[in-house]
């Protein structure tokens, strides 16, 4: 299953970026053949409202099955959900330390959101 | 004829510089309708402190879905400009808070899944202060939609009626809402970097559409020279110039109307509407 992190860079040393929506980069880790996808998340970023959804839908277009973030408001959540792709929240750090802890089985997921929308 | 105070940056005393529009010119024998445009924050009621003797609620339309007869097409998703609709391949979510409602949806819905119903999001309150009625809409706490509130108030507008219009701040949709049909714009502009850096983008919106206007140069000090310079540069008049006096602040912070609470700038209101009476086109 691909793992989705938020990222401010397009490598594993990358810090994460703690938006969902207006993240600047998805990095998709494929922990079955170990490949990294790096993709500019322009079009959340950028736009002038439902930037979560887009990013939403952007996820699912990259096969994502969890995504790993620091901040997940009720838009991108709801439509996370309904796409059967799992979120969690709170994770700092880098990208590889945040693929780490989540196969370490040290993450689990979110039951809600943990912001309210357009916290930053 | 409809004058509408806008000013670019917050906190520049455009609710002030409306309120007293009108107010000094109901005090001076004129029936005037004060038209509170600023729907995310409407305040000229703390000044006014009307009887609201009306409440109509706004709403604007937004789909429902039928999922029994919904194909998982995805269509909907596709239109929607405004991503109000997610779409994975299954049924779509819908995110009405963020539905302008254009009805793109159902029109191209094969199946006649999506249905429209009215969502609430603010109302319009009318009452009034002696000869100055108060039109205000309010945006309902957590709607992130203001301009079909907006063209709510304007709706209200009296043929041959004098209309004093507050604005919302900034240069966006909700103050292009704001300004259809007006005859003459106030800018209401403090002395301050920021106040004229915001003030210059509202002065090139204006000329874009076409508005005749001119600023109330508010807080003026004896040794004021960035905002008039900016002025002078751009070709912009200056109606009026409003002192930097503590009274002035402290009866505005009393909630009081500054042509009550101080009779001597009746005087200054009275002289801005005859300069704004010979740069509106429509005169009145």
């Amino acid at each position: 299953m691909k793992i989705l992190v938020t990222a401010k860079g397009k490598t594993m040393d990358a810090q994460l970026d703690p938006r969902f929506g207006r993240a600047e980069v998805f990095l998709v880790y494929d922990p079955d053949t170990r490949a990294l996808e790096a993709v500019d998340n322009e079009a959340g970023r950028g736009a002038s409202q439902g930037a979560g959804i887009m990013a939403a839908e952007l996820a699912v277009r990259l096969g994502a099955g969890v995504v790993l973030t620091g901040h997940c408001g009720p838009n991108s959540f709801r439509a996370l959900k309904a796409a059967g792709v799992a979120v969690v929240s709170g994770v700092t750090g880098t990208v590889r330390e945040a693929v780490d802890a989540y196969l370490a089985g040290k993450l689990s997921p979110a039951a809600a959101p943990d912001v309210q929308g357009h916290w930053a | 004829m409809i004058v509408a105070v806008a000013s670019g940056k917050g906190g520049t005393g455009k609710t002030t510089l409306a309120v007293n529009l009108a107010m000094s010119a109901a005090r001076s024998g004129r029936a005037v309708r004060l038209l509170d445009c600023d729907v995310e924050e409407p305040n000229c009621a703390l000044y006014l402190r009307p009887e609201i003797a009306r409440t109509a609620p706004v709403h604007v339309p937004v789909p429902v879905l039928d999922e029994a007869l919904c194909q998982e097409c995805g269509a909907c998703s596709r239109i929607c400009e405004f991503h109000a609709i997610a779409y994975f391949g299954h049924k779509p979510s819908l995110f009405p808070d963020l539905c302008h409602g254009c009805g793109g949806c159902m029109l191209v819905c094969p199946t006649g899944a999506l249905s429209e119903r009215g969502l609430e999001i603010g109302v319009v309150e009318e009452g009034a202060r002696g000869a100055c009625e108060l039109v205000q809409g309010r945006l309902l706490v957590g709607k992130p939609m203001s301009p079909p509130i907006i063209r709510e108030v304007r709706a209200r507008v009296r043929p041959g009626v004098l209309h004093v219009l507050d604005c919302p701040p900034g240069n966006s949709c909700p103050l292009v809402a704001s300004l259809r049909g007006v005859d003459f714009v106030v800018l209401a502009a403090e002395p301050t970097r920021f106040g004229v850096h915001d003030l210059g983008l509202v002065v090139e919106t204006l000329r874009q559409i076409g508005l005749p206007f001119g600023v109330v140069l508010n807080r003026d000090a004896p040794d004021e020279r960035l905002l008039t310079e900016y002025c002078r540069r751009e070709g912009v008049d200056i109606l009026a110039r409003i002192p930097d006096d503590r009274r002035i602040a402290e009866a505005g912070s009393r909630g009081e109307v500054l042509v009550e609470a101080l009779p001597e700038l009746q005087q200054v209101f009275e002289d801005l509407w005859t300069a704004i009476r010979a740069r509106a086109p429509a005169g009145g």
